[in-house]
């Protein structure tokens, strides 16, 4: 693998994630993370998708005129996450029922459009799709992280396996309820990106404004 | 009636589109930095949904749905499969028009929207609304009633996150956590505040 192939494609994981660093994204990140099933599938669904828009946005470059750049690529898109939709179910109606709208949202999921706009638009097809591929991943790995967490001490099961044996089946741990619920998907991403940020200190955000520190000691009232 | 009003309140309140659902998340993050503009763009959202859930409801109901094609002598056809294509041109073409006809007839409110109404047609909230429409089986009232509920839920939503931003920037946030960390993390507190309202039976 060259170095080149490989930044595309390690590069948007960690250094330049599309959910963390982009604000790309972050709908269906945080809404189908309560296990880590679905989470996989959604994943796969996006990365695919991302990988095939781009590539083929690429192809028809072009031949496409500015003006109508936007609807092209919105016929394109939509197009293979109907072939995602279809084949989901198809082969597993379950969890296709499960995800719901979930997997119509892909289409308008930013990372497809931000990155067949930011990069397909202008590179030739097998980059591209390496590209969508690698913010795919990104995205992926994200998800899986956040699922895992969730679904593990949640529900004290990954996958489906038992990991922590709950109260409710004889085991020793209690599970905590709030991590299934929609809010602990936010308060988890947001410490996700205290972490990463802590780890890669080049990302952090500047404050607006900063707080002068204390001129004068503070006086004692008498 | 009363049947509307209590879909209109349980699409403003418990099933929040932004809060409960997490859907138009990109724009919620991008555009919460000031009042202002989460106002305009809050509008502007309430605007579109309540044109394109029912004009989809429309066309689901008469082109795609299966055997919705009876009237033109087409017997058992579905195209439901199409409806992702379907809803997405739809969307695109609503809002191409309605900045092309805002723009002839009510030039204040065009300058008022103008830049946020092209960002709205990758907005998922938007094709959100339509799909939740599809799975839940609503009428045309009650997809007029739902676009209006869930575009004036996600409205307020922002808006009430673009309140708590602009003093959030004075506060001392630990360096990590700054911007969109501290963001999350008080999205993830206004969810729980939201989910007591799940508890109102309807």
């Amino acid at each position: 693998m060259s170095a080149k192939t490989k930044d595309l494609l390690v590069k948007p994981i960690f250094d330049n994630n599309p959910v963390i660093l982009q604000i790309l994204g972050i709908c269906s990140a945080l809404a189908v993370t309560s296990s880590v099933k679905f989470s996989l599938v959604m994943a796969i669904g996006l990365t695919l998708v991302s990988g095939f828009s781009n590539f083929f946005v690429s192809l028809v470059r072009a031949y496409l005129p500015n003006s109508v750049r936007i609807i092209a690529q919105m016929i394109i898109i939509s197009s293979l996450v109907i072939v995602v939709d279809q084949i989901l179910k198809a082969v597993a109606y379950d969890i296709s029922k499960q995800l719901s709208v979930f997997v119509g949202l892909i289409i308008t999921n930013c990372i497809v459009m931000g990155r067949t706009e930011a990069f397909a638009l202008k590179n030739p097809p097998v980059p591209s799709f390496l590209d969508g591929i690698g913010h795919g991943l990104g995205y992926s790995a994200l998800l899986i992280v956040v699922a895992t967490i969730r679904e593990i001490f949640g529900a004290g099961k990954w996958f489906g396996i038992s990991v922590l044996p709950t109260t409710a089946e004889g085991g020793f741990y209690v599970p905590n309820g709030l991590l299934l619920l929609p809010p602990s998907a936010f308060f988890i991403i947001g410490l996700i990106i205290w972490a990463l940020r802590s780890w890669k200190k080049n990302q952090v955000e500047k404050a607006d404004y900063k707080i002068s520190p204390n001129s004068v000691a503070t006086q004692e009232i008498v | 009636m009363e049947h509307f009003l209590s879909l209109f309140v349980r699409s403003v309140f418990i099933e929040n589109m932004a809060l409960a659902f997490f859907l138009g998340m990109c724009s919620f993050m991008a555009m919460s930095k000031k009042i202002n503009a989460a106002i305009g763009l809050g509008i502007a959202v309430v605007f579109v949904q309540m044109i394109t859930v029912p004009a989809n409801n429309l066309i689901y109901t008469y082109f795609l749905k299966e055997n919705a094609l009876t009237w033109a002598g087409l017997e058992g056809v579905d195209l439901s499969f199409l409806s992702f294509i379907c809803f997405i041109s739809v969307i695109a073409a609503l809002v191409q028009i309605m900045e092309i006809a805002m723009d002839k007839y009510t030039p204040a409110l065009y300058n008022a929207l103008g830049i946020f109404l092209p960002l709205i047609t990758i907005n998922c909230i938007i094709m959100g609304g339509s799909l939740f429409m599809v799975e839940r089986d609503y009428s045309f009232g009650e997809s007029v009633v739902y676009g209006v509920g869930s575009g004036a839920g996600w409205a307020l939503a922002i808006v009430v996150l673009a309140c708590i931003r602009e003093r959030l920037k004075y506060s001392d946030v630990p360096a990590g956590l700054q911007g969109l960390g501290i963001t999350f993390i008080t999205m993830g507190l206004m969810s729980l505040g939201f989910m007591s309202f799940g508890g109102i039976s309807l």
